[in-house]
């Protein structure tokens, strides 16, 4: 009697060796694809999507690549899940780290084909990992008391992360940016209160940080153009028709007459909201919500500058950056805080006409204008710059440093190896196998570069025998070099976060020993 | 089919297009069922034990789940043959009932079945292999009610609570710190038990996950934790000795529930509903005011205007709120949930020690914690992990743990796990085997047998010679009579359970037992299978 089927019909199942073979290939093909991006000399990605437009990305960054894929495999998936959640968690190290899964994937096929039980491989790669961290913490630098030098620090880690980016020609100047910008928040992690102006036109390098604001909207006609000591209400309020919001309520009407009547009482209370409005005292109004044009008349009337439409964002920030509330009724004028500014006048940025606020009272938000030649560096040049914001605010948080350019990857891998030598049975075999994986990365690195990774990272792990030294690759000169005085640094728990995704990814992927896909749902044909 | 004829001889139509329909009977059906039956016991058997692997199961939608729990697998399998789902449903009632050992009971189902076509090929009919099974069940059960320990604990002292926690999640991915994740959970049962009454409300326990940092970062909140932030972003994000006015009641206009309409014909009208308008706004923030909140929890939304007024009269506010989270929040701060503005008084608030929001990772991602609890009956497990696959799993491992715990709580009997008590089971009902005259006896063997490919899936998972180390355990234990010696699936060195503290509850072993012996039995009493064919 044969085994019925216990599954749908187009369910597959996969078992044992297959399933592992399936999950390591699916994992490694996605670390291969993403591994050229790597370092300072790696390459970028055409993305183009299949919708509407076919619009085209193109990116170096690692979590964009992953999260525009397709993919079908889950072990994959799995790889994918990783880089967005260190996107999301420290916004750096997105390839990295699912290089080095896939790295540790690979060591731990050719363990497993060499009949080396799974569970006996993550058991190993744990104490790898623990031991990794633990070498790193003994070679962090903290230099949170030194304002100076943790700034200096700071520009150095802004200028490592963004020399892999597009933006590596003009890194100084951008690097400069992204430690004013961080620096501005305070310590907060919050990155909406940076807010990022795309123009297109001029070159990367006219982009700048305004220490005001930058609305991007258009000040009313008639109104004035430039306003000195503004009052601002930020509000958020029905200005078109005021609707009623008691439910049930609706006009009827028997005549013409009272139609126009109860037109006037509509528009007298338009008139009301506006005089209240006003009665504040105020010379600027902004509101999220638009704004008719009759209201907008009585503002040009009063010689108040009104801006409509303000998206919830932008509203937020302004009440951040002038110190005004977010008001939505005004009966109480006495009461309501009012933003300040020095100045607010109309600006030019290439055609666009922009409202710039100076002089704020506050100065936790501001803006980035980034200029560039098209939509696509704009948008790479922004996406880098957020790489660099994110890791800037979480060092901000968690001081600590390290070098860069395969340091801290060869100073694990040292760790390890010395780890593996000392651990009896099998399990020596994953340490050792978890500090090749480790050891992958600057080869990588290298490889990218075009540079002889062979002699590079065997001249490295010479150079490393020697207690506290900082030899790291330099990609510039295509050589080892001192990553201390080059100023390679970059950020302790991006380096964590990495080292501990990829393990726990890993492990996940190593432990499984079945797939099961289910039957695909079936999708009513639209056509 | 034989056809039925009516007194005219006309034929009876006892089956419907009878030829469109697959049928099977007899031993036929018994055999198919029983290798429908195996077929999903031989997935679940390599998950078995603190070496078992995991499963990746791809969804519908092409979600990933990675899982090592039974019950999860079986749920996501998707299943399609009759019997492969009464085996879904058996680990699915343990999990209902027990919350552990759901992937013990689908191997021990699985192992009664093989055992029973085997029975079946010596020519035993069905039904009496089926009672044979009962009989044998009922030994077991007894015998592990004999050696079930008794297991002393209280407030303090915790300790033996999260050896036994440990045991159940020693099996799971988050192995690596079982140890902090079992003191977190039986903290947390302790906090939620009525130990007089020896009860555990699990609903009072809120299993929160979010992706992001490591899993050394889960913690135990005395408290309340919701995925919400403040209804207007210039809301003071902390508040010490929060009075919580906590409402089900919108900020908006009242909308009567029968049908009714508000004509507007003339200005005067126009006018006075406007004034009413505001009116309804103001009071109903000075209502909340009035009765002393400094918290609006809401389960609805803002209007924009009675945002601004919460905001104005410095009374920050929360929306959207899901009921289960409204629940809760009342229990913890001893509050009521309010339904009407009119309602509010003093007497309903709830108090928190200290509310405040917190921010995470680089997006906007914000929660809010409300702690230190008038009543410091509901806590909530805050899990944090690499990736989304991973907090799932912790989040079905921490509820396999609080299950554990619970019925510890209940009924403080232990057997020893490790396959222990399956082997000394399957001495007892082999002793009592020659008792029974009768055809059963050979299915009560059978049963005996059957319990023994516990401890041997154990034994196989953990790379142990299965049958060798088997017989080695099995010898030990009637030499010395004693009955915890288990396979020693970690490599510890010892195969005493004591000592490697691996313990398991008495009520879950005694369920996997029973449950699998009247799914099988149920399984075995089918001789007809009709199914619609494959069209």
């Amino acid at each position: 009697m044969p085994i019925d089927k216990i599954f749908k019909d187009d369910a597959s199942e996969e078992k044992g060796e297959r399933a592992r073979m399936a999950s390591f290939i699916g994992a490694m093909a996605v670390a291969d694809l993403v591994k050229s991006t790597l370092g300072p000399k790696g390459m970028d990605k055409i993305l183009q999507s299949t919708g509407r437009g076919h619009s085209v990305t193109v990116t170096n960054d690692g979590a964009t690549i992953l999260k525009s894929l397709h993919i079908d495999n889950p072990a994959a998936k799995v790889l994918v899940d990783i880089s967005k959640v260190q996107d999301d968690e420290v916004g750096d190290g997105t390839t990295s780290v699912v290089v080095l899964a896939g790295e540790l994937l690979r060591e731990a096929e050719k363990l497993v084909t060499s009949k080396i039980h799974p569970m006996t491989i993550i058991a190993g790669y744990r104490m790898a990992a623990e031991c990794a961290r633990d070498a790193l913490l003994k070679r962090v630098i903290d230099n949170k008391e030194n304002a100076e030098k943790f700034r200096s620090d700071l520009m150095k880690i802004a200028m490592t992360t963004l020399c892999s980016k597009i933006l590596s020609q003009d890194k100084e100047h951008f690097a400069e940016m992204a430690v004013d910008a961080v620096f501005r928040l305070k310590g907060s992690t919050n990155l909406e209160a940076i807010q990022i102006i795309k123009k297109p036109g001029g070159s990367l390098r006219d982009s700048f940080l305004d220490e005001g604001f930058i609305l991007d909207k258009k000040i009313g006609i008639g109104q004035p153009k430039r306003i000195e000591n503004a009052k601002i209400l930020v509000a958020n309020t029905a200005m078109d028709t005021d609707k009623v919001k008691i439910y049930g309520a609706r006009v009827r009407v028997d005549s013409m007459a009272k139609v126009a009547q109860i037109e006037g009482a509509e528009k007298e209370k338009m008139k009301d909201k506006v005089n209240k409005i006003l009665a504040h005292g105020i010379n600027c109004f902004v509101n999220r919500q638009l704004i008719y044009n009759f209201p907008e008349e009585l503002f040009a009337d009063a010689g108040v500058l009104a801006i409509e439409h303000a998206d919830f964002e932008g509203i937020e920030r302004l009440g951040l950056v002038t110190g005004g509330e977010i008001a939505s009724t005004f009966d109480n004028p006495e009461s309501v805080k009012l933003g300040h500014c020095k100045l607010i006048e109309e600006i030019m940025i290439g055609e666009d006409k922009l409202i710039h606020f100076s002089g704020v009272e506050m100065g936790q938000a501001c803006s980035i204008v980034l200029r560039g030649a098209s939509h696509h560096v704009l948008d790479e040049a922004e996406r880098s710059l957020h790489d660099a914001l994110c890791v800037l605010s979480q060092t901000v948080n968690d001081s600590r440093v390290l070098l860069g350019g395969g340091w801290p990857e060869m100073v694990m891998a040292k760790e390890v190896d010395e780890l593996a030598r000392k651990t009896a049975g099998k399990k020596s075999h994953a340490i050792e196998a978890f500090s090749r994986a480790l050891v992958a990365i600057p080869t990588t690195i290298a490889d990218n570069a075009g540079l002889d990774s062979a002699e590079l990272v065997a001249q490295l792990r010479a150079e490393h025998h020697n207690e506290g030294c900082n030899a790291g690759i330099d990609v510039i000169s295509g050589a080892v070099g001192d990553m201390e005085e080059r100023g390679i640094y970059e950020a302790f728990k991006v380096k964590q976060a990495v080292l501990l995704s990829a393990t726990e990814a890993a492990e996940m992927i190593l432990r499984v020993d079945e797939i099961i896909t289910c039957a695909p749902r079936r999708r009513e044909d639209r056509m | 089919m034989a056809l039925a004829f009516d007194e005219f001889g006309r034929p009876f139509i006892i089956l419907r297009e009878q030829d469109q329909k697959t049928r099977l009977r007899g031993i036929d059906a018994q055999k198919a069922n029983i290798a429908a039956g195996k077929a999903v016991a031989r997935i679940l058997r390599s998950s078995l034990g603190p070496k078992g692997m995991d499963k990746m199961l791809q969804g519908p939608d092409g979600d990933v789940t990675i899982s090592n729990d039974g019950a999860t697998i079986l749920e996501q399998m998707d299943v399609d043959n009759q019997i492969a789902k009464l085996m879904v449903e058996l680990s699915r009632s343990q999990d209902y009932e027990i919350g552990d050992g759901t992937t013990g009971v689908v191997v021990m189902a699985g192992a009664l079945l093989e055992q029973a076509e085997r029975q079946l090929d010596r020519g035993i009919h069905p039904i009496r292999i089926a009672e044979g099974y009962e009989m044998a069940s009922r030994v077991a059960v007894e015998h592990l009610e004999r050696i079930a320990q008794k297991f002393e604990f209280d407030v303090d002292n915790y300790e033996p609570l999260v050896q036994t926690c440990m045991t159940t999640l020693s099996s799971k991915i988050v192995n690596r710190c079982k140890r902090s994740l079992a003191e977190i959970a039986v903290k947390a049962v302790l906090a939620v038990a009525d130990l007089e009454r020896r009860d555990v409300n699990l609903d009072l326990i809120k299993v929160e996950g979010k992706v992001g940092g490591k899993l050394e970062d889960t913690e135990l909140i005395y408290g309340i934790l919701v995925d919400k932030d403040m209804s207007h972003p210039q809301m003071p994000k902390q508040i010490e000795d929060a009075h919580i006015a906590i409402l089900t009641c919108p900020f908006e206009p009242p909308k009567p529930k029968t049908k009714h309409k508000v004509d507007i014909d003339t200005v005067e009208k126009f006018e006075t509903l406007r004034k009413q308008e505001q009116q309804y706004f103001d009071e109903m923030v000075q209502k909340c005011k009035d009765v002393g909140a400094t918290l609006v929890i809401c389960q609805w939304g803002f209007d924009d205007e009675a945002n601004h007024l919460l905001m104005h009269r410095n009374l920050p506010a929360v929306r959207w709120v899901g009921g289960v989270e409204l629940e809760l929040i009342a229990i913890a701060t001893g509050g009521r949930i309010v339904p009407r503005f009119q309602e509010l008084t003093p007497e309903k608030l709830g108090k928190a020690g200290m509310v405040r929001e917190k921010s995470f990772g680089t997006t906007k991602e914000r929660m809010l914690y409300i702690e230190h609890c008038a009543n410091s009956k509901a806590v909530t497990i805050f899990i944090r992990g690499g990736n989304k696959m991973m907090i799932e799993e912790t989040k079905r491992s921490i509820h396999d743990a609080l299950c554990v715990a619970r019925n510890l709580i209940r009924n403080n009997s232990i057997v020893y796990g490790g396959g222990a008590a399956e082997i000394t089971c399957s001495l007892a009902v082999d002793a009592a085997a020659d008792k029974y005259p009768g055809v059963e006896q050979y299915a009560i063997r059978a049963f005996a047998e059957a319990l023994d490919s516990v401890p041997m899936a154990l034994a196989e998972n953990s790379g142990l010679q299965p049958i060798e180390t088997l017989s080695a355990v099995k010898s030990q234990q009637i030499k010395e009579n004693i009955p915890f010696y288990g396979i020693d699936c970690n490599d510890v060195g010892t195969n005493d359970m004591r000592e490697q503290n691996v313990f398991e509850t008495l009520i879950g072993k005694q369920q996997q037992i029973l449950l699998a012996t009247q799914v099988v039995k149920m399984i075995l009493k089918i001789d007809d299978v009709i199914s619609n064919s494959e069209y």
